[in-house]
């Protein structure tokens, strides 16, 4: 049981003056499954980018099966026997199942004889690992979960022993994450061995035999899981003791601020996204909408703030019509008290080539008190900006560094700071955590509740439920563009589960 | 982990790589010149003694770089909004039309200094209002502005033609051009600004255009980096999402953006026909448009940049028709190959050596600092 699969003795990558990995030694045992955990930034994905032959490693040796290897690039992970199903899927839309896992090993110039030897093979691996999916659907046409297997697939297919899985579940319900761990267990008595990339300690405790974390390029441990705890293992990732619970006190539901009747929105596909869609928010509380991503939220999050047109429906806000199907315009929505921290920080809520300064005005170009005429007044916005960046503990503290040069928290921060700063009335908050280091989470999710407390409406959009059960007073949990419930914070995490999957519970309020 | 490579300090970004192009440039060129049967040697001292060697040269070079100034501003200013204008040759021969009819209309009538800010205006109207087609069409109907500007280009050729063998020539006249402008319609050349440092100029013709250009680099420059405006569109450029969610209208920024630069090529103009000619000629253009990409990507769309650039590019037309007249087996032809080659590697290859260098920097940085806190580039 103990002969180990792969062996990394002393890795070590530099990017220019980020040292990402830092002299790193581990071994995996085969047949086991492995994880890998740490914060964003902690070095995981450059690891295993190493292991799969998209960057080169400064020094160090990789052994599979106690031989040297090199992997130059991703053919010759594959010949050695490495499969990788990345977080982000590499398939093509519009082929089937069976041309995306053939892709590359067609084998001959005429398809028919690659098409049979698929066929059967997905037929023997169906049978060896329960992975059931049909060879001739369109690969657009299926779930998030089915197209993760078809990941799957296609690694098996070119003889993986080893699969990396770099977070996994990120795009999946609850249980579409554990049929998944059903499939990784299988997979694992089978004799396969699996190497699990997440952030998510949970996931660790559930399916690992081994976890190793990393924090700021380093391997600071590697443990049996069975031995760990969530907390020890928090605590080894972030360096120090954190709070996983946020503390706060009794919501003070005020007046509502902000209602949406029967909204519906279509996506870029001209799609119906957001179907007849209701609800409303008060002062003083926070509304989290929990939901896999890709269920109409951006495309909700983005009617109500003028930026997508909706097809139907009424937004009012304090009181007043927002004209969500005509001419709502975002910048004037903010000078209403609207505030609205976006789901995609480095495409829409912050211009990454930009200076930190000028980011700080991003959507308040127009506000009187940063212009001097037609011209910027540069020396305003600074200024209003180096007291954001004391108020928010932005590091480093520079107004004129590049925003692509702040870590993901602290541009987080700068966006915080911009919206918040405004004392808007009401707050529109999506994925605030995504790619944000455990530091910064508390310091932002303190943020949200002191809005809150400070009698503003909430809205919080997020994928991580955990995020949304504790810092939510109410719930809604949306499904295929419609809100399919609603449930109290104190709701069991199958429940909400359950409802993010559409099952849908009768008793569900109204 | 977005950060394979080192940020490059800003002496190597705008001074290390476009000399590095440029050298490169010139090696290849050399080759061309030694394979002709001449020294590559020879022919590099005869071009820079061509171009700044005498009062006439420096005149003839910075007369051409005026041209290059206005064209590289119009494209620099569509490029920070994220916008390809390959129509800068169509703009600034429309703005050809702008200037010859003021010049035509009043040269006789007012002093230059008063026809000069009417024919500025007519030249900026009308290269803006012909490149605000494609930029209506791009903003909305997703026309895609690289092929409508390039068809706008052919379009202006086609109207001038059809203008200057018919309306606009004389009748008595067999030349495709208008007629000559009266004084007004003629700007004072610059030769007293070369006599101060004791220069030459003679016929080179060298003309308040020039100060003009200068004066439109500043103005860019304004624009872009110190108003709201010039905000507006490098929050457009750099991401048109981030731009919706700023509640700046998309549209309505590319329309404008647009039309300044089309306003600025058409300001192009005003140096050959009322600086130089003092009529308007078939071709008058003659590729400064296509010149102004090459200038606007060496300069890194920045008016300093694009200033020098300018004047490289000047230099390259001056020297190298004094090189196409000292060598005979260079011929014209031969210029317009090296011309090439150097837009080639400053314009088309501007990012060829660029992984290289960083990858240098990169080394030399990490061999001597520990890792930065900052700049963890996120993986996703």
């Amino acid at each position: 049981m103990a002969e180990t699969a792969i062996e990394l003795v002393g890795i070590d990558k530099r990017f220019g003056l980020v040292h990402a990995n830092r002299d790193i030694h581990l071994r995996i045992d085969r047949g086991t499954i492995h994880g890998i955990i740490g914060e964003n930034g902690a070095g995981k994905s450059t690891l295993m980018s190493i292991l799969y032959g998209f960057y080169q490693a400064d020094r160090g040796e990789i052994l599979v099966n106690g031989k040297k290897v090199s992997i130059a690039d991703p053919n010759a992970a594959i010949a050695a026997g490495i499969g990788m199903v990345h977080q982000h899927f590499m398939l093509v839309e519009n082929f089937t199942v069976l041309e995306n896992i053939m892709l590359g090993v067609e084998g001959a110039p005429l398809l028919s004889r690659g098409i049979a030897k698929v066929r059967a093979e997905l037929k023997r691996l169906e049978e060896d690992y329960e992975l059931d999916v049909d060879p001739d659907a369109l690969i657009e046409d299926l779930p998030i979960g089915l197209q993760q297997r078809v990941e799957i697939l296609k690694a098996l297919y070119r003889g993986a022993d080893i699969l990396i899985l770099d977070e996994p579940t990120g795009v999946l319900t609850p249980p579409e994450a554990d049929h998944l761990f059903r499939i990784l267990k299988q997979l694992k008595e089978q004799g396969k061995t699996i190497v699990l990339i997440t952030h998510k300690l949970r996931e660790i405790k559930a399916v690992t035999d081994n976890v190793s974390v990393m924090r700021q390029g380093e391997i600071v441990a590697t443990l049996k899981t069975a031995d760990a705890s969530v907390e020890e293992l928090a605590e080894l990732m972030v360096g120090r003791h954190v709070l996983l619970r946020v503390n706060k006190g009794e919501a003070k539901p005020g007046d509502v601020e902000l209602a949406v009747e029967h909204l519906s929105v279509r996506d870029n596909r001209n799609c119906l996204a957001v179907d007849n869609v209701s609800f409303n928010v008060r002062a003083g509380e926070i509304v989290g909408i929990a939901g896999v991503a890709g269920n109409g939220q951006s495309e909700l999050i983005e009617a109500i703030t003028g930026i997508r047109r909706a097809v139907s429906g009424k937004v009012t806000l304090d009181g007043q019509p927002v004209d969500v199907t005509g001419k709502a315009n975002p910048a004037e929505l903010r000078r209403r008290g609207l505030a609205h921290v976006p789901e995609d920080r480095h495409h829409m809520g912050l211009v990454l080539a930009f200076e930190e300064s000028e980011n700080s005005i991003l959507g308040y170009q127009d506000d009187k008190h940063y212009l001097k005429g037609p011209f910027l007044d540069i020396e305003a916005i600074r200024t209003d900006a180096q007291k954001k960046i004391g108020q928010y503990d932005i590091r480093p503290a520079d107004t004129r560094l590049k925003t692509a040069n702040f870590s993901g928290g602290n541009q987080q921060k700068i966006v915080l700071a911009r919206e918040i700063e405004r004392d808007p009335s009401v707050l529109i908050v999506a994925q605030p955590t995504r790619g944000v280091d455990v530091g910064a989470i508390e310091f932002i999710h303190r943020r949200i509740i002191e809005m809150r407390d400070a009698g503003k409406a909430v809205l919080l959009v997020s994928v991580e439920l955990d995020e949304i059960r504790s810092l939510s007073d109410r719930i809604l949990v949306m499904f295929a563009g419609r809100i399919v419930g609603e449930c109290g914070p104190e709701a069991g995490e199958g429940e909400i589960g359950l409802l993010m999957a559409g099952v849908e519970k009768k008793a569900a309020a109204e | 982990m977005s950060q394979p490579f080192a940020k490059l300090p800003a002496w190597a970004d705008y001074g290390l790589i476009p000399l590095v192009n440029l050298a490169v440039a010139f090696l290849v060129a050399g080759l061309v010149v030694l394979l002709v049967g001449e020294n590559p040697l020879q022919a590099a001292a005869l071009m820079i003694k061509g171009a700044f060697g005498s009062g006439e040269g420096i005149g003839y070079t910075l007369y051409y770089a005026t041209n290059f100034i206005f064209t590289g501003l119009c494209v620099a200013v569509a490029f920070h909004c994220g916008l390809f204008n390959i129509g800068g040759e169509g703009q600034a021969y429309l703005g050809g039309l702008g200037v010859s009819l003021v010049c035509l209309s009043l040269g006789n009538v007012l002093p230059w200094w008063l026809t000069f800010p009417l024919a500025i205006l007519g030249a900026a109207l009308a290269g803006a209002l012909w490149a605000l087609i494609p930029a209506w069409l791009q903003a909305r109907r997703g026309s895609h502005i690289v092929i409508t500007t390039i068809m706008f280009n052919f379009i202006a050729a086609s109207l001038m033609v059809y203008l200057l063998v018919g309306a606009l020539k004389p009748a008595t006249s067999q030349a495709p051009e208008t007629a000559g402008f009266g004084l007004g319609g003629q700007l004072p050349q610059l030769g007293w600004l070369l006599q101060l440092f004791g220069l030459q100029v003679r016929s080179a013709p060298l003309n308040v255009s020039f100060l003009l250009a200068l004066a439109s680099a500043f103005l860019v420059w304004v624009l872009i980096w110190r108003t709201k405006l010039g905000y507006e569109i490098r929050t457009m450029g750099f991401s048109p999402r981030a731009a919706d969610y700023a509640g700046i209208s998309q549209t309505k920024i590319i329309v404008i953006t647009m039309m300044i630069s089309g306003a600025l090529a058409g300001m192009m103009a005003l140096n050959p026909i009322m600086g130089a000619q003092h009529r308007m000629q078939l071709d008058f253009v003659s590729g400064a448009g296509f010149v102004g990409i090459a200038v606007a990507l060496m300069g890194r769309s920045h008016p300093v940049g694009i200033v020098l650039a300018a004047i490289l590019f000047g230099m390259l037309y001056q020297g190298g028709a004094e090189i196409a007249f000292d060598m005979p087996n260079i011929s014209r032809d031969m210029i317009v190959i090296i011309q090439g080659l150097v837009i080639l590697f400053a314009g088309a290859l501007e990012h060829m050596f660029r992984p290289a260098i960083q990858r240098l920097f990169g080394r030399i940085a990490g061999s001597d600092l520990r890792a930065a806190p900052i700049a963890t580039g996120e993986s996703h």
